[in-house]
């Protein structure tokens, strides 16, 4: 008999017990460990793929910190360039005012040395004029500058008209002190003598008369009291023959041509009449 | 010359007896179990493993993918009864290398064994799926004169399983040892890579044949057939059978 049945039944039973400590040992156990192995890497690619959206979000936060860091500096730089161009103006209106004051003073100054120049030539002109003057009146008629100046101002009293000698007396005998007669030059006794006379004439006796002498004096002479002045003076003949130097001088500068050959002729002028 | 390690008796006592199926059957157990315990025990759920865990995952991932493969829809409630059935059958086998061992499968005792133990696993997992009335008019289907002629062929059926697989088991046994006493050396080596061969294939015939056999009876019996896994199933059992 080839089929034992107990060995049958035995087997049976042994079967049955290796299935159910095969269940236990080995199927549930590596089923469980694949179960396990796989929900991780699920769970991994989950993470992945979460990590992944919360990359991809913040890549676009930052693209668009990026653009709006990119749009502040723009705006930024354009704001510099244009305080830039603003203060660039700023400062070049400064430097032209700068410029322009600074030309200004120069022209100022350039004015104030050709005044003085004028001055100085006027001074000069005038002692040349006296020089050429007393020279040529000693050549001539043998008198002196100074005596020739000093008729010439007794003259101009004497030639007075009424009404000016009036209102010259009025205001000389209002003021109080003593007047003044001022001459460039030394004058002689005998000079001083007719000049005393010719005012005790027109203006009476009472007032004392000083004589000063100013060296600088434009005028050749003048008699002054209490503001009032009556002067002889070669002023008009030396502001005259400046403007005509300056005149030349321009033409001369701007034309580079030959100066104009007339030369007016130097009118004298009556007595200076002025007083504040 | 023993024709089955049956009739090895190792102690006698009564009905009771210890003979050399038990025995080897109890080595192979002994083996199996202690092999799954000692590998298991330390199992990994990372990505790195060891290369036994592998080779088991692997053997059980391959086992539940044929079961699946033959139309089993939750191959898990399946794979103790049928991977058990391919582990032991494939072992028993294997270790046919072992000088001194009498394969238990050698026996026609523990094939009637297993066969009894498929012959009844179907109608179990049949009636659990189904239910006990609708599974037990499967039988009666297409027509009620079809009853007997199911009936004998599920008896039959079982009684093929358990001789095909000692036929295969005990015949390369004794080959092995007819061969070994005409040409003792290098051809019983080569028979001997053959009965490997052999064993392997039949672990596989005999496990798939329970597969299908199980899936017919939860499939097949308690749907109309609808579409082509059903014939596909068919086919295999058929060819399947043939070998």
């Amino acid at each position: 008999m080839l089929i034992d049945w107990f060995t049958v039944i035995a087997q049976v039973i042994n079967f049955l017990i290796l299935v159910w400590l095969l269940k236990r040992f080995l199927y549930q156990p590596i089923l469980g460990a694949i179960d396990a192995r796989e929900k991780r890497i699920a769970a991994k690619i989950a993470d992945a793929d979460a990590k992944e959206a919360e990359a991809e979000k913040q890549r676009q936060a930052y693209q668009q910190k990026n653009e709006a860091f990119d749009q502040q500096r723009n705006t930024q730089m354009n704001e510099v360039l244009e305080a830039a161009k603003v203060e660039r103006a700023q400062l070049l209106d400064a430097t032209r005012q700068d410029a322009e004051d600074l030309r200004v003073r120069l022209e100022q100054a350039l004015r104030n040395e050709q005044h003085s120049l004028n001055e100085e030539l006027s001074r000069s002109t005038r002692e040349e004029v006296f020089a050429i003057a007393r020279k040529t009146l000693s050549d001539l008629a043998d008198i002196s500058l100074e005596q020739r100046m000093t008729e010439i101002f007794l003259d101009r009293l004497r030639e007075l008209s009424t009404a000016q000698i009036t209102e010259l007396t009025s205001a000389f005998k209002k003021s109080s002190g003593t007047l003044l007669v001022r001459t460039a030059f030394a004058l002689s006794a005998q000079q001083r003598a007719a000049i005393e006379t010719a005012i005790g004439e027109m203006l009476g006796k009472e007032k004392q008369i000083e004589f000063d002498t100013l060296p600088g004096l434009v005028s050749g002479i003048e008699l002054s009291a209490d503001g009032r002045k009556i002067a002889w003076s070669i002023a008009d003949y030396l502001g005259s023959l400046a403007q005509r130097v300056d005149d030349l001088l321009k033409n001369r500068s701007e034309t580079e041509g030959p100066a104009p050959a007339d030369m007016a002729t130097i009118t004298p002028e009556g007595v200076d009449h002025s007083g504040h | 010359m023993n024709l089955s390690p049956d009739n090895i008796i190792y102690w006698h006592m009564g009905f009771f007896k210890l003979n050399a199926t038990i025995v080897f059957t109890w080595g192979l157990m002994l083996v199996l179990v202690l092999g799954s315990k000692m590998i298991t025990r330390k199992l990994s759920t990372e990505l790195q493993r060891s290369r036994w865990q592998n080779l088991l995952e692997m053997i059980v991932t391959g086992i539940n993918q044929q079961i699946e493969e033959v139309g089993l829809k939750h191959p898990q409630k399946y794979l103790g009864f049928l991977g058990t059935l391919f582990l032991f059958v494939a072992m028993a086998s294997l270790f046919t290398i072992v000088p001194g061992y009498e394969p238990p499968t050698g026996s026609l005792s523990t094939t009637a064994a297993l066969a009894i133990c498929v012959f009844v696993a179907v109608p179990m997992f049949g009636i659990e799926e189904n239910g006990v009335g609708k599974y037990l008019r499967g039988y009666m289907k297409p027509t009620i004169i079809m009853l007997p002629f199911n009936i004998i062929s599920e008896i039959s059926r079982t009684l093929a399983l358990a001789v095909r697989l000692f036929g295969n088991m005990m015949s390369g046994t004794m080959i092995l040892a007819i061969l070994l006493t005409i040409t003792p050396f290098i051809f019983p080596i080569i028979m001997s890579a053959l009965g490997l061969l052999t064993g392997m294939v039949q672990a596989y015939i005999f496990s798939i044949l329970a597969t299908v056999y199980i899936a017919a009876a939860t499939r097949v019996r308690s749907t109309k057939p609808e579409n082509g896994p059903e014939e596909a199933t068919e086919d295999k059992t058929e060819s399947v059978s043939r070998s």
